[in-house]
Order: structure tokens, then sequence, then C-alpha cells
């Protein structure tokens, strides 16, 4: 009996070597484990023994039919595993070809410097004012202390509406019209974003324009306060490398009035051609609020003092992302738009 | 304004480069644009003279030419311009030469003749061709008998000089003179400026015997002065004076001529020569025009002049447009002897309004306009009588008619000093002010302890206000000396109203939704209102048109966003962008009583939206066709994001752009909110696009009242839904949204959600019958919901629909 169970171990270890399937491995089970296997044939005989080898061949044969349970079961687990590896092996793809395409929204360039002009500002505690584009020459001209022939009226080729009404030129009248609906509160602290138009078309010209106001009134304003407000700007708007200049320059509605550039971004001030050899690009005008202006939109120019800045949005816009043509902004190629 | 660098170190004395110069002015408000050098690479070419011009045997219009430079050697030059002569000194180019372009000259043969060098005209030789009159530019530069031969061609015209453009301010119209720039380099660079010495020889004649001023409109003309010159012999302008005027840009006419125009370059005045025989009487009257009255002026075009507009006239006739432009009938010509200089002072705005309504500009009315120096009229008239009498030969008559009835007085001005700092943020001695101040020719008249009066020179007629001077302070100083620093403000709020973020929102799920945004002109062409199909009525023809347009093409203010939209598809698709899905988020402008009603139009914020093509295709897919639901999902996907309620898409039959069975009005509590829809195939031809093409327009305004704020959680069910479908066929002219609303109806508080998921219309159903499944949802907020409660539910949805719409179920 002995024999004939250390034959089972042997058959079935053997067997196992050739089998591939879960079935093999099944069937193998059913005919040396089952009820009617021959393991429980061999042990059916148990009754013919001694007694005394009873118990040492009942311990011999639950060892063999353990240690066979055991070799099954690993049998099983190893070929699941290559039937598995199989599958996956089957189962593979080019992952290289593109991934699923989602249709892609893009805001406009200008809209993407123009809300990141409004979140700098508002960081700095700027309201966000607006106005009509439709001016009337009060607003647009005279109330910024420039009078009907005044020469500095040619600085700005006007588009007319009606004798008394013209496209706004510039943001300015924002200044005017947000004093007089602020006065007598300070501090006033606006940007106004804004399309503006001039009588101007080429490469660098477009009759159609964006510029975002700035106007800071309040008790004790300085220069410096203006420096310093736009230097904030500038750091955040291109980065915190960035250097800015003040030049002198006139618009009638500051005084003292400045130029700022901005250090070359490409060539980090040492000049290139982007920024003609200079170092610098002029990016926005700037200064003083006139004391007239001041008048104009209520406020006492002996008490409060204010400062101004106008910037094109086109420029920045150029500056940031490397544009070299103004038209590219309204000619709304959707291959220009879907880059940004 | 341009100007010779050599010309104003004779003002001041310069002992840096012509670019360190330029940035120093630039860095102190008066820009220098660029700085241009003269010899643009001559090399060799000197002074000869031609000794023979014949016919070149083998050429028609060739002349064959003996040149010498010293008087001895002989070279033979082909020449090809009409204009050479024997007896010329020339600008000659030996073999050997380098012309600008960096143009080599060497022995060649022209038409079997050899050629030793060549003749330059004043273009080969680089000069700016503005400065040169007709004959100049198409022959050979003649040069004066007294030209030294074999000496170079550079020492001759000056060309070893360069010429600095300014690009001035408007305030800073001073600087249109070259003494005056030489006052600015003097203060930047702590130097002196030296004036002209003038100096001339009168005879005992006076001017006031031969000629009279009468101003008959003393508020246009606040000064006049008058010179008498007798004598004068016409002729060319020393070469050195031709320079100067080529540096600026002016040409060279005659010795009289270029000498008015050397005074308004070097002061900035203003001069006028009016040939004294042609004067009647010797009398200038100043006065305004009579209506219609007319003048030729000296560029020879007839001048119809209004009643505003100033002229100087003898007693019988205009002889000139007071500070625009004098008379042909009285002009110096070659034969004039005697001649009447006019120094003036006009109003300003006068000038500037006369010049523009003729359209005739000149570098006297650009100066006038703008004020100029009325205290050195007379020193003007003065140097150009030195002039004439050192350049012309003139006769110089004692004296001068000075007409100024009311003298006007210096602008003072008081500065508090500590308001410098404060203002600057600066930290600027109060010593070092009065000392830039003084450096620039204001006079300090009165000093106090912390204020000074300060008189502010004539000639700077932009300064009137403590601000100005600060201005002066600051950029004399050094802008760059202007610390940074934070407004010590109050903290304020730094937000967008309501409205701002409205938009923004609108743009973001716009951009979430596949669109770009786009930016087209806010000016149309009024074509367009024909070419979308607007009935002659429609108030959208009722555009605000431009004055002064640019072209036809922006003459009108759009009160439509289609046109900007559709012209972007057509260019895209020009371009093989064909699938598009684009915004804009923008103002129309609409008159609303304008102008005769409201000071202003309305501007009013609008959406537009146009979809064409396939979007998102992909290799597994062919992508989706864009069609009216592709839109109608954008915009009802808007519309449950800004929380609105009470959606309804009606049919559109009547707007003549859209498609009129494939178009809906979109209301919003009974609101009209917009529209959408297939463009109308007739308006897609119109603007060159392929078919089909969808567009929508929303009132933001709308958007904004109906939109409502912040939401609150709806909470999340307890209890399981159960779903059901419904599948039913009715008439096909029922719309979805009839169904839609009476199934909503009868289904009550436990019917959630419904969805139509299939439409089928065919051969499995009757002609004129749709199939329409939706998928219900059933709820409730408290319990699980038994099976015949929702079979109750879904029956009696069942029959509203039977009897309502006679649908029938479909297996």
């Amino acid at each position: 009996m002995r024999t004939q169970l250390e034959k089972i171990k042997s058959e079935v270890k053997e067997a196992l070597n050739k089998v591939k399937s879960l079935e093999e491995v099944n069937e193998l089970k059913v005919k040396y484990l089952g009820k009617k296997g021959e393991l429980t044939q061999v042990l059916r005989g148990m009754g013919q023994l001694v007694p005394e080898e009873r118990p040492i061949i009942g311990q011999l044969a639950n060892e063999i039919r353990d240690e066979l349970n055991k070799v099954l079961d690993e049998q099983v687990k190893k070929i699941k595993k290559i039937e598995q590896e199989q599958k996956l092996n089957l189962e593979t793809i080019d992952v290289t070809l593109p991934g699923k395409q989602f249709l892609k929204g893009t805001k406009h360039p200008l809209s993407l410097v123009i809300e990141e002009a409004k979140q700098i500002f508002m960081g700095l505690g700027f309201q966000i004012a607006e106005g009509p584009e439709i001016e009337t020459d009060y607003y647009n001209f005279e109330a910024l202390n420039l009078p009907k022939d005044h020469p500095a009226r040619d600085m700005q080729d006007t588009f007319y509406i009606t004798s008394d009404v013209v496209l706004r030129t510039h943001t300015s009248p924002v200044q005017v019209r947000s004093m007089e609906s602020l006065t007598p509160e300070v501090p006033v602290k606006i940007i106004c974003p804004g399309k503006v138009y001039r009588k101007d078309d080429d490469a660098t010209h477009s009759p159609m324009f964006h510029q975002i106001e700035g106007l800071v009134i309040d008790m004790g304003i300085r220069m410096s306060d203006l420096k310093g407000v736009l230097l904030a700007f500038v750091q955040q708007m291109f980065g915190p490398d960035r250097k800015i200049r003040f030049r002198p320059s006139y618009f009638p509605f500051t005084e003292p009035s400045a130029e700022v550039d901005v250090s070359c971004g490409i060539c980090k001030g040492d000049g290139c051609k982007a920024c003609s050899y200079t170092g610098w690009l002029e990016i926005l005008g700037s200064g003083m609020v006139h004391p007239n202006v001041l008048k104009y939109g209520g406020y006492d120019p002996t008490k409060v003092k204010g400062f101004a800045f106008g910037m094109g949005v086109e420029r920045i816009a150029m500056l940031k992302y490397n544009i070299n043509d103004m038209r590219l902004f309204f000619e709304n190629d959707i291959r220009f738009l879907r880059q940004f | 304004m341009r100007v010779s660098f050599k010309w104003l170190k004779e003002y001041v004395d310069i002992d840096i480069s012509p670019e360190e110069l330029a940035e120093k002015l630039t860095n102190t408000g008066v820009a220098v644009e660029n700085v241009e050098y003269l010899n643009k690479g001559i090399e060799n070419v000197v002074i000869g003279e031609v000794l023979e011009a014949v016919k070149h045997p083998n050429a028609e219009k060739l002349s064959l030419c003996q040149v010498t430079t010293d008087g001895k050697n002989r070279f033979q030059v082909v020449c090809g311009a009409p204009n050479v002569r024997a007896g010329q000194k020339v600008p000659f180019a030996l073999v050997g030469a380098v012309l600008p372009g960096n143009v080599k000259i060497k022995k060649a043969k022209l038409r079997g003749t050899e050629s030793q060098g060549m003749i330059c005209s004043a273009l080969e030789l680089g000069i700016n061709e503005d400065s040169l009159n007709p004959e100049q530019k198409e022959g050979i530069l003649v040069l004066d008998d007294s030209a030294t031969l074999g000496t170079s061609i550079i020492d001759y015209l000056g060309l070893d000089d360069c010429v600095l453009e300014f690009d001035l301010t408007p305030n800073r119209s001073d600087c249109l003179s070259v003494i005056n720039i030489a006052r600015e380099v003097a203060a930047i660079l702590g130097k002196e400026v030296k004036l002209p010495y003038v100096r001339f020889k009168e005879i005992d004649k006076t001017t006031e015997k031969v000629a009279q001023v009468e101003i008959k409109d003393p508020d246009l003309c606040h000064r006049y002065v008058a010179k008498v010159v007798e004598g004068v012999e016409i002729k060319p302008s020393p070469q050195w004076l031709q320079h100067k005027l080529r540096c600026a840009g002016m040409r060279p006419i005659n010795n009289v001529v270029d000498i008015t125009n050397y005074v308004l370059m070097e002061m900035g005045q203003p001069l006028h020569a009016f040939d004294y025989d042609f004067l009647r009487e010797g009398k200038i009257i100043v006065r305004k025009a009579h209506k219609n009255e007319k003048i030729i002026t000296l560029d020879g075009n007839e001048r119809n002049l209004t009643d505003e507009m100033l002229l100087i006239t003898d007693p019988e006739k205009a002889v000139a447009i007071a500070g625009v432009m004098g008379g042909l009938n009285s002009e110096v010509t070659e034969k004039t002897t005697t001649v009447l200089i006019e120094s003036a002072y006009f109003n300003p705005v006068n000038v500037r309004r006369t010049s523009t309504a003729l359209g005739l500009r000149s570098e006297a009315s650009i100066r006038f306009e703008k004020g100029i120096n009325i205290e050195t009229v007379v020193d003007a008239v003065n140097r150009a009588a030195q002039l004439l009498q050192d350049l012309a030969g003139g006769r110089v008559l004692k004296g001068v008619v000075d007409n100024y009835p009311n003298p006007i007085k210096r602008t003072i001005v008081e500065l508090e000093l500590n308001k410098v700092n404060d203002i600057l943020g600066t930290n600027i001695k109060h010593d070092r002010i009065k000392e830039i101040l003084k450096s620039l020719n204001f006079i300090v008249r009165e000093e106090k302890e912390n204020a000074i009066t300060v008189e502010v020179p004539p000639y700077r007629t932009d300064v009137s206000i403590p601000e100005d001077l600060i201005e002066e302070v600051a950029r004399i100083d050094g802008y760059n000396n202007i610390p940074t620093t934070l407004p010590f403000s109050a903290t304020s709020k730094g937000q967008k109203t309501l409205e701002q973020k409205l938009r923004d929102k609108i743009m973001d799920i716009m951009t979430a939704r596949g669109l770009s945004e786009v930016i087209n002109f806010s000016f149309i062409n009024k074509t367009n209102f024909d070419k979308l199909l607007f009935s002659e009525e429609d108030e959208r023809r009722n555009a605000i048109s431009v004055i002064n347009p640019l072209s036809e093409e922006q003459g009108y203010m759009r009160t439509t966003l289609l046109p900007g939209l559709l012209d972007t598809l057509r260019r895209n698709i020009y371009r093989r962008n064909e699938n598009l899905g684009i915004f804009e988020l923008g103002k129309v402008y609409l008159p609303k009583g304008f102008p005769e009603k409201s000071t202003l139009p309305e501007e009013k914020w609008t959406l537009g939206i146009a979809v064409r093509g396939t979007l998102v295709s992909h290799w597994q897919n062919k992508g989706t066709v864009v069609d009216f639901y592709y839109l109608k999902g954008i915009i009802e996907d808007l519309l449950i994001q800004l929380k609105l309620n009470s959606i309804e898409f009606k049919p559109c039959k009547d707007n003549p752009s859209y498609h009129p069975g494939r178009t809906a009005y979109i209301y919003v509590e009974d609101e009209l909110l917009g529209i959408l829809g297939e463009l109308h195939p007739q308006v897609a031809d119109n603007y060159g696009l392929p078919q089909r093409n969808y567009v929508a327009e929303l009132d933001v305004e709308v958007l904004l009242k109906l939109g409502h704020g912040p939401f609150m959680l709806k909470q999340l069910p307890k209890y399981p839904a159960v779903n059901r479908d419904l599948a039913i066929v009715v008439k096909d002219e029922i719309p979805a949204s009839d169904l839609l609303k009476v199934i909503s109806e009868v289904g009550g508080k436990l019917l959630v959600d419904i969805e139509v998921f299939d439409l089928y219309k065919g051969n499995q159903i009757p002609q004129g019958y749709k199939s329409i499944a939706f998928s219900l949802i059933f709820q409730a907020e408290d319990r699980t919901l038994t099976d015949k409660e929702i079979n109750d539910i879904h029956e009696k949805i069942h029959k509203a629909l039977a009897d309502k719409f006679k649908a029938s179920l479909r297996a």
C-alpha cells in the first residue's frame, strides 16, 4: 500500500510537468484526489491493513494528499499567471498613437493680457472701471486739458461721429468719469481696460486697439509711487528680473509726464534687434495728474495728488508672446488663436 | 526737426559724441530719434573741372568729357547726364573711388570709349533727395565756380557732419530752433550758449520812411515788424548755408529765401521776404480776408479764403496768408532788388485753424501755431538784415517798423520748494532746484525761505504752473534719480463689478466648450446689412456713421456682431481652416435717439457665436459634424452654468439672416435673450461661406439681469432612483418641447429628470410621424418608490400624451 501511495505521488508529480491548462490540472485532481480518484481508492483498502499499520499509512496518505493538493494549486497559479501574461500580451496597443482630441477653446491673447493686468492691479487694490467707446469731445479731450485747437490734439488722429462726439482715442476719458463719480472719496484706485480708436493703419498701428488706463488719487501721492506701482506691474507681467526706466515726455493731462521703458527680455538689457540695440522697450506713458484734470474731476489739486498711466495692450501682448505684426490680432486666424 | 551737429556746435561747446549727446537729450525730454551721418561711404571724390564735353561718337545720349582735377592732368570720362557742360566744376569720382552703397569706381569702356572715372550727381553722393531741385535730381551736381580743384567733395559739401533728427513733443516747440536746442544742450552739459553776434551797417534812409504797418486785428496779430533792405543781388547762397538747410531737409532756392529759412531754423522765428516793389505804397495791412477772397500762394495753388483767416495785404491786394504761406504776386524773384522782411507774431489758434482748413502746413505755420518767442521778433529781422548785407550785398535801411500794440508780459510762476520733493518723492536740495532752473534760463526774481518766484524765459511758452517747473527740475536732475516707492494709501477694494464677473464667466464657459475667442473691428461696411438680408425697415440698418473713416469698409459702427464673425469664418476658410468654433464678446452700438435725443449712443454687450464643419475628429472616429443641436448644446450649457431658470427655445421664422426652419429664439423667464440657428444659405453665399454655418447672438444684459446669484446646494438623494423608458409615436410636427412639458407636468415632483434618448423617422413607422423615446427618472426624497407608484405615474403620462397628441406607444 505504501508503494501504491508513493507511486501515485510520483505519477502525479510527473504528470504535472506535462500539464498545460487549468482543465488538465483539474483532470489530474479528479483522477487522483477526487471521490473516485486513485488515492481515495487506495485509502478504501485501509481496512485490510493490520491495525498497527493503519495510523502510519493513514498519516502517510494524508501527507501525500496534502502535498499533491499543494503542488496542484501551485500549478494552477502558475498556469493562471502564464495565461494572464499571454492575454496581456495579446492586448498590447500602440501607445504612440495620438490620444483623444478634446476641443480646446482659447481666449484671445489681448483678453489674456487684460485679464492678467486686472489680476495684478486688483492685487494692488485697484477696481476695474469702464467707460463708453463713443465719447464726447469733452471727456476725450477738454476735461483732459486738451481744449479745442490745442496742437497736441494732433498727437492722436481722431475718428469723429459728430463735431462733438468721437471714438475715444485713449482710455483716459475714464479718468475724469471715474473721478466725477467718486469725488470726494479717496483713495481712487482704478484701471480701465478697453477699446480705443485712432486713424492709423499699418504693421504697427491698427485703427482699433486696446489700452489699459490707470489712475490713483490720494493725499500725498508722489511720482516715486507711480514708479513703484509700475515696477510691481512690470515684474509680475514680464518677470521678476525686469527693470523699468522713466524718460521725460509730454501728455497734456499729466505734469510731470514720463514715458516708461521696460528692460528687454531677449537680451536682458545688453541690446539686440528686438530693442533696436537700446536694451529698452517702450511700453507705456504716465505722469502725475495735471491739476486742471483733477479740477475737472471734482478734486482739489491743493489737497490731493494723483498719478495716471496708459498702456497699449497690443504692445504688451506683442512683447510677451513675441508677436511681430499688429494685424494678427484682428485677423483671427484660428491657427493663431489656438496657440494661446 | 533735423539739425546739423556742426551747426549746433557753433552755439555751444559740445565735447561728447553725437550719440552720447543724443542719449542725454532723449533722457532729459528732447528726444533724438536718429543720428544720421552724411558721408555714407564716399572716398576719393574730388572737385574737378569739365574742360570739354562733346557728343559721344557712338551714343546719342552720352557725352565724352575731359575732366581735370589739377588743371594739368586730363581724364577722359563718359557721362550720361543731360546737363554736363564744359567749364563746370563738378564732383569727380576718380578710378578707385567709393560711392555710398559701396559702389567702387573702376576703369570702364562705354560704347567703345574708355572712361576714367565718373562725374557724380547729388543722389549718387547720398544727399537727401528733399533738399534737391528737379535739375539736381536728374543731372550731375554743378558746383560753384569758386570751388577749389582737387579738394575733397566731402569738405566742399560739408559731408563730414551728421544730422540729429529730433522727435519733439508738442510742448517743446521752442526746440524748433537751433539756438533753443543749444540752450537745452548747455543746461545738460553745464556750458554757456554763444549767441551769434549780429552786426551790420545801416544807411541813412529809414525803414519807417518807406514802409508802414497797420494791424486791423490786434487779437490775431500781436506784433508785426518790417525791415527793408535795398540793392540785394539774388544769387545762390554760399555752400555753408546751403549745407545747413539741406541738413534740415530744406531745399536751397536763392540767397534771400535761404536767409529767411536760415533765421527760421536758427531762431525759430518764421520770416517772410516780400519783393518790396510789388507792395503798393510800401504799406502792409494785416486784416481778415473778405468772404470768398482768393490768393495764389507761393506753391502756385489758388486758395479760397474765409473771413476767419488772417491776411497780409497792401492797400489793393492780399500778399500772404498770415503765418502760413506767402503769395505768388510779391514773391522774391531773380529781378528783385529791394525786399521787405516780415517778422511777426500771429495768434497760434488762428494760424492752426487756417492751416488746417486749407490743408496747408508750412515750416512757418507749425511754429506759429505752437507759439513763438514774441520778444525776439526784432532780433530775427536784424539777423536777416545782417545776412542780406553779407551774402546778398544789400543796403540795410535804418531801424524797423515795429507794430506791437499790446506788449505781452513774461510769465511769473511761484514755486514752493518743498512741493518739488512732495510731488516727485525725491530729496533734491533747494539750492539744486534753483541751480537747475537757472541753467534753463529761468530767472529767480524773488526768494523766500521756502518759495521762489520765477520768471519764465519767453521762448518757453509751455511753462506756466509750478508743476511745469517741477518737471523741469526732475528731468534735468534725472528721472532715474526718482526712487521707487509704493503709495501710503488706505487699503482699498480691488474688485470687479458683477457685470465684469459675468462676462469673465461667459468667456470661461465658451472656451470650456471648445470655442476660441475672436476680436473683430467695431466698424463695418454698410453693405453688410444687404448681405445679411436685413429688410429696409430693419432697425439694425440705423448704424452710427464715422464722419472720417479710413475707408468705406470702416464707415459704420456695428449694430450686430454677425459681419465680423462671418468675415472671420471666411478668412479662415480661405486659409484652409474649415472647421471652426468661435465666439466674440463685444459691444454693438445702437443710436437709441442719438444724436438728437441723447448725448451718446447705447453700447450694448453682446455674445456672438459661430460654429461650422467637423470638430474633434480623431483616428478613432470621424468627429462631430456641427449642426443646430451642437450649437444649442453650447448655449444650454451656458444657461445652466449661469443658473438661469425657465429657459425656452421657440421656433423662429422671421429673422432674415437665419434659416427659417432651423432657428430658435431663446427666452429666459419670458424675456428674449437671443437667437440661434443655421445661417441662411443665401447669407452664407453672400459672405462666400460654404454650407452649413451655425450662429447665435445673445444679449449679455439680459443674462446679467436674469442670472441668479449664488446658488444653494440641492441635497444628494438618499433613496434610489428608478429609470423607465417611454417610446411613443406622434405626428412629426409636434415639437419635442410640447411633449416634454406634458410629461413634466404629469410626472410631478417624483419625476426628477427626463432625457430624450432616441428619435426615429423612417420605414418602421408611418410617414409624417416620428418615434421619440424618453428616459424618465423617478425618485422621492423620503422613500424608495414602489413599482406600483411608478407604474401609475408612467401610465398617467402615457395617457396624457395619447389624449393631447394622439401619441401611441411604440413597442
